[in-house]
């Protein structure tokens, strides 16, 4: 951060809110705000949009993931003395990664394209048609800003690399190859059954007693065949834990909270007319929700300023109330209210005690909170998992790939369509929840070594995140990238060969609401409803006066989204 | 575009609606003036075009445009590109009045006729259809267009049936796709096209198909119709076969000129009596066919000696198929001794209703004894009349060697024989569907796969035992319409008729049971039956009647105390003489017109029905009517009886019963029998000796 360019002064110099980051939930709080005609200054140290929700080029994401792996380095210098009036609290970064691992097997390749690669920091992430967060596009206008594709189709994967298609509606049972006639009877009556309690039907309504139960209890009730309750239960539902393993199971899931998921599930189905499936991908990557929301606060008079670290905190003397913020460029920015990216977290000041109102507070707030981690992969192949498919999820519920795997492991591949790579290539996207790194690693490999050819490296240093040294592992590995690069599909097994792949482990925080509101990091969902539920929760918090989005009777946002959702043809 | 509830129209609506009938009427009655005076001027049409985009629906308009092309046409000015830009604009015409309402009848129909005159491009249709077919994927006109366009476009059948597969996969709630598969199949199975050469190398992989969405929505019906067309396909054998025939072969025929049998060793079973000099022979098929006659039929016998025979197709509509035929031999005065041999199909000719062969030449053969006239007996029996009383039935014993003439394959003598292995794909794919819906009745109750699944058995017992005449499933069977009839109350009739014919077929498919429903009347024997048998079928809650391919022996019927409302099918009986109808349920004179057929019907109890009860006659539009041709020229050679007021009022009753050679009728306890109805009776049949157990004059 040395070549930062030369700081130009804000003005004005007092806010009614100041966010820090632009995440997901950041970027909708800085919306909302100022669609409540608050003065909002929406800062970002990155040069681009989206913090830890963003879509970077090849190039930039391990430097990304790199500069938030680990602690500062040594703690700045004060910039100032406390002043008179409010106390100066460092604002530090918090190592939100770990175990990065990027190998490259194919640099020329790669290098040429950099740029074509729009890679999701937080992926696989996908929307349900009828979620929260395509509500909220919809409500706000966002929509305006962005495109989607349908995603094909969803999959789950077994360990002998089998990808079983989920029959999620009506004519997928009807066209699935793989269940036998009594399975797709059982599973249609499921459906039928769950649509008839929705539609509040007496006759099929499902007891209390039964909502209440465990999911797994109740598929269990129905006589559903373990593979239509594998599907249920983690390809329909998403669920993340073993649910039949109570010993593991951190989450398991309420039958009432399976009918919701299946209720999301097919009012996703044939919501909008071109979108084929449940599942919605925007074209360049996930980053663009975030930016539609700034670029949605920006007309409602949002300030932007890209590239402006955050150094301190300007806290009251006397009550240990927020003030303000002190800039890197040394500006120093007031307003009533600040939310803050999960990225950074108060360090006391060095010499001095904080101020004793701030001594209860501050142990609290930079505590480190343990939610696990998620393992993240992304992996680019030049040819697809499904020769005749470009864009689909798979699930491996637990226990699929190996007995100890305790939690899913999704994947979403991603094509060319959806501007995230440059033509001919694929990017995939794989995830699962853990407790450790190792752990983490192993549920991400365990699928890379089911469905890729992963060419041997030479040295495992890979441990180290350099990205010299990255390099400098694939120079040597010019001919299997030569042979990858030219025909890609590899004769011995028809697995698509690994040209490049990046894992890490992501540390999952929650949101604060306390003295300063921060916002959390990418949760291990598949869709993005939890983050909306902080957002509007921080909102509520901040402004517990003001409506989040009103609706404005002039539009008519439902026909805008149906036009909008996806310009396939 | 199905299941959108229909919403009251607001004040707004009617208003506009208002002022488009009266621009609509305004613009009509300019359209009937131009198109009265033949004026075809460019303002005309143009007017005409205007009035089709409001209302699609006006037919007169659209022919009134097809007038004007014709008239475009015959002018001496057009050349080849006008001509194309005239009917251009036809096709433009058809296209909105199409927007206005998609299922136009006229406007699809001109839009053909613009199409054949084959000078228009056809590339555009199937895109347009495209556009039809996504905006309502079921609208039978697209579909029915495009079978026209694809034939037009000589579109071949295996892409068709590839674009219908990938809209069945997009929705299989589609009977228009459905329908228009089974359509291109059959007409790749008729050209015997590859891959389509052998049905029962087609029909499992249908099978599969369909049970794809039968398993996944069994409620969902458009899937059952497709698989009722797949049953049809493996039940129903291209070429008809003859099922059975009366006398059957090897059997002693006893005929008696006029009197009753005198203590002769014939079966009582094959033993009948004859005024008019003639016996009949009856051809009973599997399904109705054409073509019978002298040359496909040929008999040997030493009286008959040009071998010329009527044959008569025993159908009560006019057609000339039947699945009955008749005809009437002739045998001398003189003690006669003789064996007569029928030869079917030997010469080609009988043909099914949809085209194929009888291609399975059989011949059966049997002996004719006739005894002379004995006076005595003759005059004895004039009087007496049949009593349907329980008293006047004992059991029949039958003499141990004594056959009943249940006709059966193999009493034919079938040279062909018939291709097993073509039946073995036919039973095999049956028991496998008996399998496949055995298992979703396992998973779920659901009506239409219990109903499914007891015309599997019935089908598969009727394939699997031709020959062996068992009904392994009937029991299994029954209770599943017994079943339906509970589950399912709204189609209570049909199940239960269903019930009565397997109730039947199970009775007639063993000599054992056949015999314990075979009576004796009374010590003594009637003139009118030289058979003193009688088959009692009463009190069995019987709501239609059935396997009469088995019953063509029977001359005295007792069909009384059932739940009968028609009597469909009973002109196969042709040796018919004592029918008992009594307690039963038919509403009509109409309902008894198969009697029509049986000549030999002399004694015939209708009593304690519900004729006259409803003034709405349900079966009348299956009968003939006065003004019919067929049957007026059969009034007209009565005019005596006709020009009688009485009559007038009773046509139906003489339409039945002119031809009727009844002697006793029994009529009692129905509405419509007053002692005017009855005066009319006896005038329409001079023959009448007792009605309502009266003695006439």
């Amino acid at each position: 951060m040395d070549d930062i360019p030369p700081y130009p002064p804000i003005d004005p110099t007092t806010f009614d809110l100041i966010v820090i980051g632009t995440g997901l939930p950041e970027s909708i709080i800085a919306a909302a705000a100022s669609t409540a005609s608050k003065s909002v200054l929406h800062l970002d140290p990155n040069p681009f949009y989206g913090s830890h929700f963003s879509s970077l080029p090849l190039a930039d994401l391990p430097s990304f993931l790199s500069t938030h792996s680990t602690s500062p380095s040594s703690p700045r210098p004060h910039s100032s003395e406390d002043s008179n009036e409010f106390s100066v609290l460092d604002l530090s970064t918090r190592p939100l990664y770990s175990s990065i691992d990027i190998s490259c097997f194919s640099p020329d390749l790669l290098d040429q394209n950099s740029r074509k690669f729009n890679l999701d920091v937080a992926g696989p992430r996908v929307f349900f048609c009828a979620d929260k967060s395509i509500e909220l596009i919809l409500n706000t206008g966002a929509n305006q800003y962005m495109e989607f594709k349908s995603i094909d189709a969803t999959f789950v994967g077994d360990n002998k690399g089998n990808l079983l298609n989920v029959p999620d509606s009506r004519a997928a049972i009807f066209k699935d190859k793989s269940m036998g006639l009594k399975e797709k009877n059982q599973l249609m009556r499921f459906f039928k059954l769950v649509q008839g309690h929705l539609a509040g039907e007496l006759d099929v309504k499902i007891s209390d007693e039964d909502l209440q139960s465990p999911f797994v209890d109740f598929l269990n009730k129905m006589g559903l065949p373990p593979k239509i309750k594998s599907f249920i239960l983690y390809a329909i539902a998403m669920a993340d834990y073993d649910q039949e393993d109570t010993g593991v199971c951190r989450d398991l899931l309420k039958t009432k909270d399976g009918i919701d998921q299946l209720a999301l599930y097919n009012a996703s189905i044939g919501r909008f007319q071109n979108a084929s499936g449940a599942l919605l991908y925007p074209i360049y990557g996930q980053g663009e929700l975030s930016q539609a929301f700034c670029r949605r606060a920006a007309v409602k008079g949002c300030i932007y300023v890209l590239r402006m670290p955050v150094t301190a905190l300007l806290v009251d003397k006397d009550s240990g109330c927020y003030k303000g913020v002190r800039l890197a460029s040394g500006q120093d920015i007031f307003s009533q209210k600040l939310i803050l990216d999960p990225t950074f977290k108060v360090t006391l000041p060095s010499g001095s005690s904080p101020p004793p109102p701030l001594q209860a507070k501050l142990p609290f707030f930079s505590q480190k909170d343990d939610r696990g981690k998620i393992a993240r992969g992304i992996c680019i192949t030049a040819t697809s998992l499904k020769p005749d498919m470009s864009n689909f999820l798979v699930v491996y519920p637990p226990r699929s790939l190996f007995p100890e795997q305790a939690t899913s492991i999704r994947l979403l591949q991603i094509a060319s369509n959806l501007a995230v790579c440059p033509p001919g290539m694929f990017v995939l996207y794989i995830s699962a929840l853990c407790d450790g790194d190792d752990q983490g690693k192993k549920l991400i490999h365990a699928v890379m070594n089911t469905l890729l050819t992963v060419p041997p490296i030479n040295s495992e240093s890979n441990a180290a995140v350099q990205s010299e040294t990255t390099e400098s592992g694939c120079a040597v590995q010019d001919e299997t990238a030569e042979s990858s690069s030219t025909g890609p599909s590899d004769p011995g097994e028809g697995k698509p060969t690994l040209l490049w792949s990046a894992l890490y482990n992501q540390d999952l925080t929650l949101g604060q609401v306390d003295f300063i509101c921060s916002t959390p990091m990418p949760d291990g969902k598949l869709n993005n409803d939890y983050l909306i539920d902080v957002a509007v929760k921080l909102f509520k918090k901040i402004y517990p006066e003001d409506e989040f989005f009103p609706q404005t009777s002039s539009e008519n946002p439902e026909d805008d989204g149906d036009g909008d959702v996806s310009p396939e043809t | 575009m199905h299941g959108r509830p229909r919403k009251a129209p607001k004040p707004e609506d009617e208003a506009a609606s208002t002022a488009k009938a009266q621009k609509l009427r305004a613009l009509q009655s300019q359209f009937f003036s131009f198109h009265h005076d033949k004026i075809y001027t460019k303002e005309a049409v143009e007017l005409s075009a205007k009035l089709l985009e409001i209302n699609p629906e006006s037919y007169t308009a659209w022919n009134y445009r097809k007038l004007a092309v014709e008239h475009y046409l015959s002018q001496p000015e057009c050349n080849p590109d006008s001509v194309k830009s005239v009917l251009d604009d036809e096709l433009r015409v058809v296209e909105s009045a199409l927007r206005q309402n998609f299922k136009s009848y006229g406007a699809w129909h001109h839009r053909k006729w613009v199409l054949s005159k084959g000078h228009s491009s056809i590339n555009h249709e199937l895109r347009l259809l495209d556009k039809f077919q996504k905006a309502d994927s079921r609208n039978f006109h697209a579909w029915n267009y495009r079978r026209f366009v694809a034939h037009l476009m000589n579109r071949s059948e295996h892409d068709e049936l590839k674009y219908t597969e990938d809209m069945i996969y997009t929705n299989f709630s589609n009977y228009s796709a459905w329908h228009n598969r089974s359509v291109l199949l059959s007409a790749l199975l008729e050209k015997k096209a590859e891959g389509f050469l052998l049905k029962e190398n087609v029909l499992p992989e249908e099978y599969e198909f369909i049970h794809q969405a039968i398993f996944t929505d069994p409620d969902d019906q458009s899937g059952w119709f497709y698989n009722l067309w797949l049953l049809d396909q493996t039940v129903t054998t291209d070429s008809p076969l003859l099922v059975s025939t009366w006398p059957t072969h090897g059997s002693d025929v006893l005929i008696l000129r006029d009197g009753c049998q005198n203590g002769s060793s014939f079966s009582p079973f094959t033993t009948l009596h004859s005024e008019s000099g003639s016996f009949p022979i009856v051809l009973y098929f599997n399904q109705p066919v054409e073509g019978v006659n002298s040359s496909t039929v040929t008999i040997e016998c030493g009286f008959n000696k040009n071998g010329y025979l009527l044959w008569e197709p025993l159908s009560v509509s006019n057609s000339q198929a039947a699945q009955v035929w008749v005809a009437h031999l002739k045998f001398p005065t003189s003690e006669l001794d003789s064996s007569v041999e029928v030869s079917v199909g030997h010469s080609k000719g009988i043909i099914s209703t949809r085209g194929f062969q009888y291609c399975h030449p059989s011949s059966f053969s049997f002996n004719v004894h006739v005894q002379p006239v004995e006076k005595d007996s003759f005059q004895v029996s004039v009087a007496e009349s049949i009593l349907w009383r329980e008293e006047n039935f004992k059991v029949y014993s039958a003499q141990s060697e004594e056959s009943i003439p249940i006709a059966t394959f193999d009493q034919l003598c079938i040279k062909d024989g018939h291709d097993s292995t073509a039946s073995n794909w036919r039973t095999e794919a049956l028991a496998k569907e008996v399998e496949c819906f055995r298992e979703l009745l396992s998973l779920m109750d659901c009506k239409i796969g219990k109903l499914t699944l007891a015309r599997l058995l019935t089908a598969y017992d009727a394939m699997s035992f031709p020959f062996a005449n068992k009904l392994v499933h009937s029991e299994e069977v029954l209770k599943l319409y017994n079943d339906l009839m509970k589950l399912d109350p709204t189609h209570h009739r049909y199940y239960k008729d269903e019930h009565s014919l397997v109730v039947l077929q199970k009775m007639t498919s063993s000599k054992e049971s056949l015999l314990q429903h075979c009576f004796q009347y009374k010590d003594s024997v009637s003139s009118v039956i030289a058979n003193p048998i009688c088959l009692r079928l009463n009190n069995l809650s019987l709501s239609r009647i059935g396997a009469f391919e088995k019953l063509l022996w029977v001359q005295m019927l007792d069909l009384s105390h059932n739940e009968l409302q028609s009597i469909e099918g009973l002109e196969a009986m042709q040796l018919l003489s004592c029918l008992g109808l009594g307690h039963n349920k038919l509403r009509s004179i109409t309902a008894l017109e198969p009697l029509r057929k049986l000549k030999s019907l002399r004694v015939l109890d209708i009593s304690y029905n519900q004729i006259g009860d409803h003034s709405i006659d349900t079966t009348r539009y299956l009968c003939s009517s006065p003004l019919s041709h067929s049957v007026g020229s059969e009034l007209n050679t009565d005019e005596t009886v006709i020009s009688d007021a009485a009559l007038v009022n009773y046509w139906e009753a003489f339409y039945m019963f002119k031809d009727l050679k009844l002697n006793q009728l029994d009529i009692v306890g129905n509405t419509i029998a007053d002692e005017k109805f009855k005066s009319a009776l006896v005038k329409i049949m001079p023959t009448l000796k007792r009605l309502d157990d009266e003695l006439l004059n």
